[in-house]
């Protein structure tokens, strides 16, 4: 009964905290806020009737603390390579990345941390292979990157979501 | 003299951002390829949301910040509909 | 003009450093941008502009508007977040339709291996956010 009201209860959270933080503090727009989160997880399970299967969420403060300290680092390297560009030192490349990660949720996280971190973006997923194309900024590090997601992001998404 | 801070900083943050508008207009102009302008368009909307956000708190108001909400999300998806149309548009099928 | 007079000492250095930092990061990310020689290099430009360059203002502008109107105000960062997390995959469909289009041509920049990955990447291969099972 409950799960069929409320098909998405963590959705509804999330969405009336943000429409609070949006409007202000009070119990009328508590109220609304509610009553339109359920409305839109309504919506959302018209939308897409499975669930996002979630294995344990202990990991999810490392996940944001790893990307966190990851993008800094990574803010610090490319501004000083955008900032020396020119003098020649720098190529960038493709990489081919082998990844044991299968849930197409997990993919897509890992696909937004990938992007978003400066130095890497993500340009493709061969499913049949498994491998994920890269592409990086400065292909001397390229040895990091390969480790960064093996064996840093992988591990953590499939404690997550597989 | 937290107000002498305050004032340098954000006009700083209103020239570097209205220049970054700048160049990435350039690049629009620029190309050479699809690809390239529709880039240079999400970093341009990316640096005007961003000085609408700074503006606004130089002038302490409400409605620049909901400005700049609005333009992030049409932002979102003007980029993606372009993203999309890349795919389809020049393909020989 | 808005109370900005009002903010103490510490609290506007504070601000001023994230505003500062922001924003020279998002200059760096557009100068570099027109810079850069390859499609895929510039690529890496923008994503400057959308991590520290909007966290660091959209942090600066909540910490402001908290203090002026002396109730916390999260709407920036809820803003903030909204375009650290869409702008990647905007880029990621870019670099995949750009990726699809230099295999359309045989473009000569692209390396062999990614060349002849598959001659129509729309049904062999997916990107991430899209769920369809083969």
């Amino acid at each position: 009964m409950i799960a069929r009201l409320l098909p998405h209860p963590l959705l509804v959270l999330v969405l009336a905290g943000m429409w609070m933080v949006l409007t202000r503090f009070s119990l009328g727009n508590l109220m609304l806020g509610l009553g339109l989160a359920v409305f839109a997880s309504w919506t959302m399970h018209a939308l897409q009737p499975e669930r996002v299967p979630t294995r344990s969420l202990r990991m999810l403060p490392r996940l944001a603390w790893t990307l966190f300290v990851d993008i800094i680092r990574s803010n610090i390297a490319v501004a000083r390579l955008l900032l020396t560009e020119g003098s020649g030192c720098r190529r960038s490349s493709f990489l081919l990345i082998p990844v044991e990660l299968r849930s197409p949720t997990g993919l897509a996280v890992l696909a937004i941390i990938l992007t978003a971190t400066p130095g890497t973006a993500w340009v493709e997923y061969v499913s049949e292979t498994g491998t994920l194309v890269l592409h990086v900024f400065d292909g001397a590090e390229s040895e990091h990157y390969l480790h960064v997601v093996n064996n840093v992001y992988v591990p953590m998404l499939q404690e997550i979501f597989e | 003299m937290s107000h002498t801070i305050l004032l340098w900083s954000l006009t700083y943050a209103q020239l570097a951002l209205a220049l970054a508008a700048c160049l990435a207009g350039i690049r629009i102009l620029k190309g050479p390829r699809a690809q390239d302008r529709v880039l240079a368009l999400d970093t341009l909307y990316i640096a005007v949301m961003l000085l609408f956000l700074v503006t606004g708190m130089r002038l302490g108001s409400i409605f620049l910040f909901e400005a700049a909400m609005v333009i992030a999300v049409l932002g979102f998806v003007a980029s993606i509909a372009l993203a999309k149309f890349l795919f389809r548009g020049e393909v020989i099928e | 003009m808005s109370g900005l007079g009002t903010v103490p000492i510490w609290l506007s250095v504070v601000i001023a450093v994230f505003v500062v930092l922001g924003s020279t990061l998002t200059l760096i990310g557009a100068w570099g941008f027109l810079r850069l020689g390859s499609f895929y290099d510039r690529l890496h430009a923008p994503t400057l502009a959308t991590s520290w360059g909007t966290g660091g203002i959209a942090l600066a502008s909540a910490l402001l508007a908290s203090w002026v109107q002396d109730r916390p105000i999260l709407h920036e960062l809820v803003v903030g977040f909204a375009v650290i997390a869409t702008v990647p995959v905007t880029l990621m469909l870019l670099a995949r339709a750009s990726l699809h289009r230099d295999r359309m041509e045989k473009a000569a920049h692209l390396p062999p291996e990614l060349l002849q990955a598959s001659s129509d990447p729309e049904h062999t291969s997916q990107g991430a956010p899209s769920t369809s099972s083969e």
